[in-house]
Order: C-alpha cells, then sequence, then structure tokens
C-alpha cells in the first residue's frame, strides 16, 4: 500500500506516462472500493438470506416448542422435512399438488391471453404509433405507476356483487340476478392475473417489434409476399425473442402470486403454490414455507437465469447501435 | 428550365398525399393510418385502443369514487373531499389506521431512495470500471437479485430477521434493509446503461489539468451521470411506495403497515371509499414522483437528443 500514498497525482501520471500506460491513471484500490459497499450490501442481504432459507428448509424442529431451528452447517442437513414438502408436491393425492397443478395451469393461460392480446396493441403502436406513439407509450407504461394492489382494488369495487359490472349487466337484462364474481370462480383469478401482468408483457413486445426494421416488411412485399406471409415469416420470427422476454418476464411473478387470489377469490379452491407459502409462513410451519421456496426457486431458476441472459444480449445490442 | 419537365410528374403524383405526419391533427393521422403501405389496421386500432380504455378506465372509476360524498363504491353521490378529510372518523385524514398507512409508505420510500441510490450509483461506477477479481461475480449477484421473484427474496428475508438478525427485528428497519435491496439493482443499470455512452475521455483530460482521481469523478462523471441519477432515483420513489410483498413480509403489524398493505387487508371487508382514497394518494405520490423525474430528465438532458424525445429516451430508462 506504500505505493499509492506518496506521489502526487501529477507525479503518478508523469510516471505513467514514462512506462507508456497512459491508460492507468487511478490507484488500484480507487473503482473497487465504489463497488465494495453495494457487494457486501448484497451479499450480506441477498446471499446470505438465500442461505437462510436453504438452513431452514434442511433444518429440524425444536421437539418442545415446535419452532423450526435452522442447521447452518451443510454437513448436518436434515432432508426430512423438505422430502416432506416435495412428497407432497409430486405423489398423487399429495397436499400441495393441487396447488401446484392449478398454478402452472393459470399461468399458461394467463400468459398465453396475454400474448394474445399483448401482441396486437404492442404491434400496432411499434407499426402505426406514427406520431401519436409517445403519447400510446405513456398508456402502455402507466400501469406500471400504479400500484398492483391498486389496481387489484379497482377491480374488486367493480365485481363486488352491487358493483358496476352487475349494474351494467343487471340494466342491460343480460343476467336475472347479480354474479359472486368474487367467491371463488376461477376465471375472475385468470382475469385479475392477466389484468395486472399484461404492462409487463407488452413493454418488451413492443421493444422488439419496434426495432425491426421496416424496410424488411417492404421488401417482403415487393418480393411479392402477401401480409399473412409477411408477418408469419419476417416479423413472427423477428419478434421471437421479444415474446420469450415477455412470458418469463409475466411468468416470474405469476408463480409467486398469492395476493391476486387473496383479494379477488379468497377460497381455498383456487389458492396457489404463493398461497402456500404465505398460508405456511406461521411459526411451526416456516419449515415448510422454506421448503416450498426452494422448490419455487429450483423451478424458477432456468427462466431466471435466461432473463438474465437475454437482458445482457439487449444491453450489448443497444450499446452496439 | 429544362429539369422542371422531367420533374413535373413526379411532384404532381407527390403532391397530394404529400400529408406527412408532421402536419395536420388527429384526422390526418388518421387518414395517414388507413392508407398504410402495409394495410388498414382499423381492427388494430380499435383493439389498442379497447385495451387502453380496459387497462385505465378501472382505476380512473376507483379514482373517481374516492371522491364520492356517500358510501358506496358502485354508484356517485355527488363529489366531495370526504374521504379525503371532510369525515371525522373514517376518513384518511381521522382514521389513524389510514393516515398511519400513508406516513409510514411515504417514510420508506423517501429513506429507501436517499440510501439505495447513492449505494447504486457507486456500485454501478465501481462494477463499470473495475475489471478485476470478483468484480464478475459481484455483477452477476447484482443482476441475480433483479431478476429474482419478490416472494423469494421477501420469504428469505423473514426468516433471516426472525431467526439469524433477530436483533433487528421486524419493522421499519427490516423494511427498509429490505427494500433497499430489492430497489439498489435500478440505480445500478440505469447509471451503467449511461455510462456506456460516456466514456473515460472526459476524466482522462480533467486529470491531464490536474484533477485528481475523486476530483475527476466529482467534477467529471457525476455531472454527467446527473439525469441517470435523477431519473433513478425517482424510479426507486415510485417503486417503493408501490411494493407489497417485501414492507408486509417485513412488517410489524399495525405500526408499520403500508397503502398496498393496507389495502391487501381490507380491500374486501372495507364499506366505505376511504380505502380509494388511500390508493388514490399513493397513485398522486407515484404519478409526481415520475412526472418530476420526467421534467428534470427533459431539462438536465437538453441539447443532447439526437433523435426521439425525451419521453422516448425516459422511458427507455425503464
Amino acid at each position: 500500500m506504500h505505493e499509492g500514498a506518496a506521489p502526487s497525482a501529477a507525479t503518478r501520471r508523469r510516471r505513467a506516462k514514462a512506462r507508456g500506460d497512459e491508460g492507468i491513471r487511478y490507484p488500484r484500490w480507487f473503482w473497487p472500493s465504489f463497488s465494495i459497499p453495494g457487494t457486501v450490501w448484497i451479499v450480506v442481504l441477498f446471499l446470505l438470506p438465500f442461505y437462510a432459507i436453504l438452513s431452514v428448509a434442511f433444518g429440524t424442529i425444536d421437539p418442545i416448542f415446535g419452532t423450526a431451528v435452522p442447521v447452518w452447517n451443510p454437513l448436518h442437513w436434515n432432508f426430512a422435512s423438505f422430502g416432506y414438502v416435495m412428497n407432497q408436491t409430486f405423489l398423487i393425492g399429495g397436499l400441495y399438488r393441487p396447488a401446484f397443478i392449478r398454478t402452472i395451469t393459470y399461468v399458461v393461460i394467463a400468459v398465453g391471453a396475454s400474448l394474445l392480446i399483448g401482441y396486437p396493441v404492442a404491434y400496432f403502436i411499434a407499426r402505426y404509433g406514427g406520431r401519436y406513439k409517445g403519447a400510446l407509450l405513456v398508456g402502455l407504461i402507466a400501469p406500471f405507476w400504479i400500484s398492483y394492489l391498486m389496481r387489484m382494488l379497482a377491480w374488486v369495487n367493480l365485481l363486488q356483487d352491487d358493483g358496476l359490472v352487475n349494474k351494467f349487466l343487471l340494466d342491460l337484462h343480460l343476467i336475472g340476478a347479480p354474479i359472486h364474481w368474487l367467491d371463488g370462480k376461477p376465471y375472475t383469478l385468470v382475469f385479475g392475473l392477466i389484468y395486472g401482468y399484461i404492462p409487463y408483457m407488452i413493454l418488451p413486445l413492443f421493444a422488439g417489434l419496434d426495432r425491426i426494421d421496416g424496410s424488411l416488411l417492404e421488401a417482403s412485399r415487393d418480393l411479392g409476399a402477401s401480409r399473412t406471409r409477411t408477418f408469419m415469416h419476417v416479423t413472427l420470427p423477428l419478434s421471437k425473442q421479444a415474446i420469450l422476454a415477455g412470458t418469463i418476464i409475466v411468468m416470474l411473478p405469476m408463480f409467486g402470486d398469492y395476493y391476486t387470489n387473496d383479494l379477488l377469490s379468497k377460497s381455498p379452491t383456487t389458492s396457489m403454490v404463493g398461497n402456500l407459502i404465505d398460508h405456511s409462513l406461521n411459526s411451526p410451519q416456516v419449515t415448510l414455507a422454506a421448503g416450498l421456496v426452494v422448490e419455487l426457486t429450483i423451478l424458477l431458476l432456468l427462466p431466471m437465469l435466461y432473463y438474465l441472459y437475454a437482458t445482457n444480449r439487449e444491453k450489448r445490442l443497444r450499446s452496439a447501435a | 428550365m429544362t429539369q422542371r419537365t422531367l420533374d413535373e410528374p413526379a411532384a404532381t403524383v407527390a403532391a397530394p398525399p404529400a400529408a406527412g405526419p408532421r402536419s395536420g391533427g388527429f384526422a390526418r393521422w388518421w387518414r395517414d393510418v388507413v392508407r398504410n403501405p402495409w394495410g388498414k389496421p382499423r381492427f388494430l386500432f380499435l383493439f389498442t385502443m379497447l385495451y387502453m380504455i380496459w387497462s385505465l378506465a378501472p382505476v380512473a372509476i376507483a379514482v373517481l369514487f374516492s371522491f364520492n360524498s356517500g358510501r358506496s363504491r358502485s354508484s356517485l353521490q355527488g363529489l366531495s373531499l370526504r374521504w379525503y378529510t371532510g369525515d371525522p372518523i373514517d376518513s384518511v385524514f381521522h382514521d389513524p389506521t389510514l393516515r398511519g398507512a400513508l406516513a409510514q409508505s411515504l417514510k420508506l420510500s423517501l429513506l429507501t431512495t436517499v440510501i439505495a441510490v447513492p449505494l447504486g450509483v457507486a456500485f454501478a461506477l465501481g462494477l463499470d470500471r473495475w475489471r478485476g477479481r470478483g468484480s464478475g461475480s459481484s455483477n452477476f449477484l447484482m443482476l441475480l437479485s433483479f431478476v429474482t421473484p419478490e416472494i423469494i427474496m421477501g420469504v428469505s428475508l423473514f426468516i433471516v430477521f426472525t431467526k439469524l438478525l433477530s436483533l433487528i427485528g421486524l419493522g421499519t428497519n427490516a423494511q427498509l434493509l429490505g427494500l433497499i435491496t430489492f430497489e439498489m439493482a435500478y440505480p445500478v443499470i440505469i447509471v451503467r446503461a449511461r455510462l456506456l455512452s460516456i466514456g473515460k475521455e472526459y476524466e482522462e483530460a480533467a486529470m491531464d489539468l490536474g484533477a485528481s482521481s475523486t476530483q475527476a469523478v466529482r467534477l467529471t462523471l457525476l455531472p454527467m451521470l446527473l439525469p441517470a441519477i435523477f431519473a433513478s432515483a425517482m424510479l426507486v420513489f415510485a417503486d417503493t411506495i408501490d411494493d407489497f410483498i417485501i414492507a408486509r413480509y417485513l412488517s410489524a403489524g399495525a405500526g408499520t403497515e403500508t397503502i398496498p398493505i393496507r389495502i391487501y387487508d381490507t380491500a374486501r371487508a372495507t364499506v366505505t371509499p376511504a380505502l380509494n382514497a388511500l390508493a388514490t394518494l399513493m397513485l398522486g405520490s407515484t404519478m409526481l414522483a415520475v412526472v418530476a423525474g420526467f421534467l428534470v430528465y427533459r431539462y438536465l438532458t437538453k441539447g443532447e437528443r439526437r433523435e426521439g424525445t425525451a419521453l422516448d429516451s425516459f422511458a427507455a430508462q425503464m
């Protein structure tokens, strides 16, 4: 450390110039010291907590108090309760199995519907937005800045028994009595998931479609391809990455969602994996909650890593452009 | 003069539809849309408008009913501020649980912004300029924290604060630590994106002129990063005020409940529009932060945009 202390910046620079390595002008410790606080923070409050989850999931339960006892040494990990969680998830008749199957079903339907609704919207704004593109973009981004819970509250208001939706349908004589939308209807829940997460799908779709060079489409049309053919063979393949990115972005939070269900259904018949985790967070069952979180992490690890890879590539593309 | 005849046919063909997208109002834009060489996307236009209405109208209705003078959340009985300040028992101003939630939300968002942004900006500078051993894993961890679903992070932090750091325990401190961890990635990502376009020339020039390394960073890099820093601060503020999962898992009951937690707990049971009023106040704070962020961003980047509008580049920051 004695080399960095004494000479002035100018002297150091002169020496560096003499050595021929003009690029190195900062002391060795200079830039690392910028990342140290952030790195320490993230190790203590992100990496360590994840290790804590493993220690609880593979830990034991105090026989007297019934509380979870984390086991910090991986050599002493005990897989009994994690084995229980796995059995309840995968064996036929398992306690957690229905919620897992439901979650996957709801997520697949909701993601599919979001894509079907979101793609045309993103396509229209990217291709035909023209001078109104900015304004339309504001409309797309606005839901990002409205709390998810408030957006669900808005639908609770609309869908309650004496809410505006029922009023409207009654006025039109489409229904004879109010429909109880909010007491455990799977379609209300899936609708809520679509409504809640679709903005996160549309934005990456828009970014992908907006980047497609219009002259490629013109070329395709000039060469005699029909509109449908152009779409199928040029636009769609070029937006494949955006579709994948959008799918993953909405899929990740949907798998851990429990509040949509609690607000729009509140019935155990529609509970999802997130509800299982949320319910078992109370003291004696926290081992099970940790086990479920580990399971969920394993399930979502691949999409998470792909998302990381995709955003990195995106950044490279952006900086190259 | 001979060229005139050559140009004539082209000019007459080009003249009538010359209605470029730059002139005229909505009607003209609409005509352009209809005339588009790729077809007549009337259906797409309608579909997009329906989507926008579907997406935004429910929230607008919820906001409207927060001003209802009656107790109903489905029939409007005149407009008033009853549920904000007027009602002596149930209004946001008078109900201690609602007022407490508003205060806690604002407090957490402000403190999170003040701590997470400097931490993130420094982290971004370090990650961008330091290519030594460990910087790769540090970067990977930061990005991993960004893509990890919030419930995984929330539950793991809950376990840490109840089993490991029980000294801190649940409550405001835990919420703050959790939210900073979750939000720190935003300034890192936004500032790094901006650093890519800045390069090292400015610092080198400053140092050639005699600045020390610290001065070079403070006097050249930081001013150029200011728009990104500001944009990320507003983003972090707006995102924290809306946060639900981490704030809820790390809250210690009534005193540390935030607005989204309040909505979650009482949306199905509540009987007055006071909850809508509370939600509207939250929406108002978020919008204020985002609009202020956009305006300042536009002011700070004045004269350096080559293409697109400030809105586009601000949106790109997200």
